[in-house]
């Protein structure tokens, strides 16, 4: 039997009887057929060195379950990692990011609590996944949507916890949070903003409740164990449109991302856009190949202009009253007119609710609050999954095209194939910033993904020194990405270090999360 | 896992021999339909942005819908679910139960010639 | 000179003096004339022994001097409380919780850091009001709205802490903070979000950063010196707009907030809209009061003067911001959406295209459309101030209903006649729930202050008792107030308190703020 770091193989048997008995003997894992289940699908370090394996996996079904285990791995210094679903892949997947710990299994508390369709909110545990949400809304008929991330088989606990994104106007999945209950790691369970109050009526319609609002320290962390969320839901809208924007001319981004940007902040765009580069999607002809291995701007302007494809194009998305929403979509239009040469194309719209039939003919059904496994359909055609690597930039055209300057260098110093222009995926998601997410296909190749991580690597550097962050990562790489928040001698990590610390003198909850570890095992900063 | 990979990969496209078993009541069927429809309809369904059928399919499996197959076998089946294939991740016990596998076993070999 | 509590005067005066050597001399204010500034101007306690008194104020210009002083304190034991513009009336202004605190002044530190028009935010340090804010935006002719809350004297950084609210379409205060700068307790400057990030190019872009969202732990509390903050500004709107909304009866109010819940969550409904009755108006001039008391005018009876008199029960202003031809379309349809209730009826209001030259003729608020101004002293000029109650009730008409009533017991039981219930109905100021407002009035009478303490202190107790929190207090009840988030055991404030030993050992930060007492100054609780 595998054990924990630093665990002695008597006392981790004895922890392993002692959560047995809590658990019930069938939701605790030991076995290696069972733990594999538990590895990362879609590991970067796939047959490498250094690929964590956990030791084992325990199962609660209940709050009482969780104080107990816990009070049993702070006995004998057992680390866990907290998973709900499970199904982060791309950024760990249900593998813990220390070789060694136990993963804490939530998936088996999985109740819907409430769902109100008058204030639009549903109060739900870390096991809920959207597929479950959905079905739970759709049986009873409830006027209200989820707001599924591109896979929907995680959970609404653990993608907000990670501050995930949909495609919705309910996008930002940690601003849609309202109130919590944890489990710290001494046993206690706190309620956070109104579900502090006994009996409080307003757990999931005001979030900051008193004193300090202390949600945001469980996100990306490890102090607690969520084991309830309230999450905001979007009352189902009357109708969606969306329409395109297309621009000729290489200098043309830096006016059609300000008119984005107003747009944005006024609200008058609600949800998830895309920033497309037509030019460099286009198949390729021999001219066409001849031009983008030339980088002359010029020839690429022309070829466009001949061949009708912009330089630049954004789809904006609209939800609400139709009316409103055409109003919208012809306002952003008069907008974008101030760039000489723009075109617009009127994409899909559709009225709500969609019929069965309707939602059967949508090959990409997230926008409208269903969640699917239809991304895997892109990205699963020739690896085995894959590995994202998301910075946040400015919402600027000179940071879109500084970041795509440097990206393909990277590319191209490491030998990768394509470059990065050829695929440069800029979202809005948050806020009122661009974030890129590439997805890097994981293979069943040592070397490839070695390659992969030395690119990834570097990525994460090239990126710092420009100012620009990850808004998330795989759990191979939260130390690097941590490290380079590193303002002021690492202040922000010392704070988290600190109240680590004094949450969980033990260290057992998730060690290295983030780049967070428990003093036992933290390594001196550069 | 390393083995149980390289197996699965060998795996694809092959049939395994079927063993001799009783037929499974009806109502392990159903609870298999169900559970089936919980966790494997989102990428094995019909209709369009289903990853899963739409890999078999471009693997040349036919047919790519797991529920119009007459050649799986429970083992092969309890294979992919618990070791996972391709970008099919691995799922756990506490996804989907070994008495929950075993119905959708049921389920998907309904309609075998034993 | 008074010195604080468990400080020698020998210490004391050692302190001083080395405060003086950080700040300069004319910054350290110990006279009885200057501390008396500091006092509370509208004090609940006026002339009464319980007054919070500081024992002296320092005003650093800059984070090294903060630093100094906080290591100072540290020294010496001293506990300081932090003020940014000292503005905060109604909930403490200047003064502290606990008497013989140090203020720690930051008016000084007033630097507008940047404002940009392209992505829409500001960087400001404390010190900065809502006018100098305006002012700046103004003479740079930047395309931005700031949102200030009622009296625009007070600071963006201390009202964003303090989680208040105003009237346009941010009007979530805290929810428009993109990035802090925090002198920790034990003096180490942290930036957060973005800002971790040396040279970070999102700092006010993106709010979350890596690893934990911290930003709210410095939100009403005492655990560290916000010296710099990012704020999340509007885009300058093309059009304004509101209609007001009536209906008849008093049960169509259930319906009424529905719809206006459905609006809001839509974000179709943008802005802080106020629920109104024009017939308990009516009431109220009829020498009766807003909630229910017994023997008042009953409900049947109002209805029935408001069909002779054709006064509508409930009603309400709803506000639109955007692009000309959408705010009218979205009024448009919430009046749709209004006519499922039998009788509604609606009055069109005020509409505006931006920039506007507003006339003093124009009866607007004006910190609606983004303009700071202390009109709000116009309707409490009669009294020496004001101290509000602020609970958080749902989003519901029944919820409405059983405040109205609750209310009513308390005033009811406790004999206070109409003319002194100082309750205003319900606001939207923050997303999905309604708070309601009670300005007590303030005055040179320690029998009708006594009495109004006694008041609020049993509107506590009624509201924790049907599941309603404050959202924020007057520093004379933050423990009241602290005390009835007492979930499981007052886990939430064990849980601040922890975090607070952690970072503060000394007990240096405003102890008290918000029920949070240092280890050396906690009382133990019932």
């Amino acid at each position: 039997m595998r054990t924990p770091p630093g665990v002695s193989a008597s006392d981790f048997a004895a922890a392993i009887e002692q959560f047995e008995k809590v658990v019930g003997k069938e939701w605790v894992f030991t076995s290696d057929e069972d733990i594999d289940t538990y590895r990362d699908a879609y590991s970067p370090l796939w047959h490498d060195e250094g690929e964590p394996i956990p030791s084992g996996a325990v199962a609660p079904d209940g709050v009482e379950q969780i104080q107990a285990v816990l009070g049993i791995a702070n006995r004998y210094k057992i680390p866990l990692w907290t998973v709900s679903t499970g199904k982060n892949l791309g950024y760990g997947g249900s593998a813990p990011l220390l070789s060694g710990s136990v993963v804490l299994d939530l998936k088996r508390m999985n109740r819907v609590l409430e769902v109100n369709d008058k204030n639009h909110y549903a109060l739900v545990e870390p096991g809920v996944s959207y597929f479950d949400l959905y079905r739970y809304i759709r049986e009873r008929n409830l006027k209200v949507w989820i707001d599924p991330p591109d896979p929907g088989w995680g959970s609404p606990v653990g993608n907000s916890l990670e501050r995930g994104g949909g495609r919705t106007p309910m996008r930002d999945h940690f601003g849609a949070v309202c109130g919590m209950e944890v489990v710290l790691a001494n046993g206690e369970v706190v309620r956070t903003g109104m579900g502090a109050l006994p009996g409080s009526k307003t757990w999931q319609q005001y979030k900051y409740g008193f004193g300090p609002y202390v949600d945001g320290m469980f996100s990306q962390s490890n102090f607690g164990v969520v084991t309830k969320m309230g999450i905001w839901l979007l009352p189902e809208p009357e109708a969606y449109l969306s329409g395109t924007v297309m621009v000729p001319r290489h200098d043309d981004l830096s006016p059609m991302v300000e008119i984005f940007a107003n747009l944005v902040a006024s609200g008058t765009v609600q949800a998830t856009t895309q920033v497309a580069t037509p030019l460099a999607y286009a198949p390729a002809d021999p001219e066409l190949t001849a031009l983008r291995a030339s980088g002359s701007i010029k020839g690429l302007e022309e070829y466009g202009a001949r061949k009708n494809i912009a330089y630049w194009s954004i789809s904006l998305p609209f939800y609400g009253p139709s009316k409103v929403i055409a109003a919208q979509w012809e306002y952003a239009k008069g907008k974008f007119s101030a760039i000489q040469g723009v075109r617009f194309q009127d994409g899909e719209s559709h009225r709500f609710p969609l019929s069965a039939d309707e939602v059967a003919k949508i090959a990409d059904p997230v926008p409208f609050g269903i969640p699917s496994l239809q991304m895997f359909s892109v990205i699963g055609r020739n690896a085995v999954g894959h590995l994202g690597f998301a910075p946040i930039i400015p919402m600027t055209g000179e940071a879109v095209l500084e970041a795509q300057q440097v990206f393909e260098k990277v590319y191209k110093d490491l030998g990768s194939p394509g470059g990065a222009a050829a695929s440069f995926p800029l979202f809005w998601y948050f806020g009122r910033a661009f974030v890129i997410i590439y997805l890097f296909p994981i293979v069943h190749d040592v070397e490839k993904n070695r390659q992969t991580r030395a690119i990834y690597r570097r990525l994460i550097k090239e990126s710092a020194a420009r100012g620009w962050g990850e808004y998330r990562t795989h759990t191979t790489f939260m130390g690097d990405i941590a490290a380079t928040y590193s303002f002021n001698n690492h202040a922000l990590l010392h704070l988290h270090e600190t109240i680590k610390d004094a949450l969980d003198p033990n260290g057992i909850l998730s060690p290295g999360k983030n780049g967070i570890w428990p003093k036992g095992m933290r390594k001196t900063k550069a | 896992m390393k083995n149980a990979r390289a197996f699965l990969l060998l795996l694809c496209g092959v049939t395994l021999a079927a063993p001799a078993f009783a037929a499974p009541d009806e109502s392990q069927i159903d609870r298999g339909h169900r559970v089936y429809d919980k966790w494997c309809f989102p990428c094995h369904g019909t209709g369009v942005g289903k990853p899963g059928t739409e890999s078999l399919a471009a693997r040349g499996q036919k047919p790519a819908v797991l529920e119009e197959r007459t050649d799986l076998t429970a083992p092969l089946i309890k294979i992919f679910v618990r070791h996972g294939v391709l970008f099919m991740p691995t799922f756990r016990k506490t996804e989907i139960s070994d008495a929950d596998l075993d119905a959708i076993a049921a389920y998907l070999t309904r309609n075998n010639k034993h | 000179m008074r010195v604080p509590p468990g400080v020698s005067p020998g210490d004391f005066a050692a302190a001083i003096k080395q405060f003086e050597a950080a700040v300069g001399k004319e910054w350290v204010f110990t006279s009885d004339d200057d501390v008396e500034l500091y006092r509370d101007s509208y004090s609940p306690f006026w002339h009464e022994e319980e007054d919070r008194v500081p024992s002296a104020a320092v005003a650093p210009d800059g984070v090294e001097q903060a630093q100094a002083i906080v290591k100072i304190a540290n020294a010496y034991k001293i506990p300081l409380w932090t003020i940014s513009t000292g503005r905060n009336l109604a909930y403490g202004g200047s003064s502290p919780a606990l008497s013989g605190s140090v203020i720690l002044d930051l008016k000084r530190m007033n630097r507008i850091l940047e404002v940009s028009d392209k992505n829409h935010y500001a960087l400001v340090e404390p010190g900065v009001s809502y006018f100098d804010l305006y002012r700046y935006i103004q003479e740079h002719k930047l395309k931005v709205w700031i949102d200030p809350p009622d009296p625009g004297w007070g600071s963006p950084v201390g009202n964003s802490l303090e989680r208040g609210g105003g009237r346009g379409p941010l009007h979530d205060h805290f929810a428009t903070v993109c990035g802090m700068e925090v002198v920790l307790p034990n003096g180490e400057v942290m930036r957060t979000g973005m800002g971790a990030l040396p040279g970070s190019k999102t700092w006010q872009q993106y709010k979350y950063g890596f690893g934990p969202y911290v930003d709210g732990l410095f939100s009403q509390s005492n655990f560290g010196i916000v010296t710099k903050m990012g704020v999340w500004l509007l885009p300058e709107p093309e059009a304004y707009r509101d209609g007001t909304v009536m209906v008849a009866r008093h049960d169509d109010l259930v319906p009424f907030v529905e719809t206006l819940a459905y609006l809001y969550n839509s974000q179709i409904v943008q802005g802080t809209a106020a629920l109104d009755s024009p017939l308990l108006t009516y009431r109220v001039s009829k020498g009766g009061g807003v909630v229910d008391l017994p023997g008042d005018i009953s409900v049947a009876e109002l209805e029935r003067i408001g069909r002779e008199q054709n006064i509508p029960y409930w009603s309400s202003e709803l506000h639109f911001y955007g692009p000309a031809k959408v705010v009218d379309l979205q009024w448009e349809f919430t009046k749709e959406r209004f006519s499922a209730i039998p009788g509604v009826t609606f009055k069109e209001g005020r509409s505006y295209r931006f920039p506007v030259e507003l006339k003093d003729s124009d009866d607007v608020l004006r910190q609606a459309l983004g303009i700071p101004n202390l009109s709000v002293f116009g309707f409490l000029g009669k009294t020496l101030g004001h101290m509000d109650f602020s609970p958080i009730v749902p989003l519901s008409g029944e919820a409405v209903f059983e405040a109205l009533k609750v209310f009513g017991e308390v005033y009811h039981e406790m004999g206070v006649p109409p003319q002194n219930q100082f309750i205003s109905l319900p606001w939207a100021f923050f997303p999905r729930a309604f708070v309601f407002l009670f300005g007590f009035q303030i005055m040179h009478d320690v029998e009708a202050n006594k009495r109004n303490r006694e008041v609020f202190r049993r509107l506590i107790e009624a509201c924790a008792e049907h599941g309603w929190g404050e959202y924020r207090t007057h520093v004379a009840y933050m423990d009241d107030v602290a005390n009835v988030y007492s979930y499981n055991n007052h886990a939430m404030l064990r849980l601040h308190e922890t975090v607070k030993d952690a970072l503060d050992p000394n007990g240096i930060l405003s102890p008290g703020k918000s029920g949070i007492w240092p280890k050396r100054l906690r009382k133990a609780r019932a």
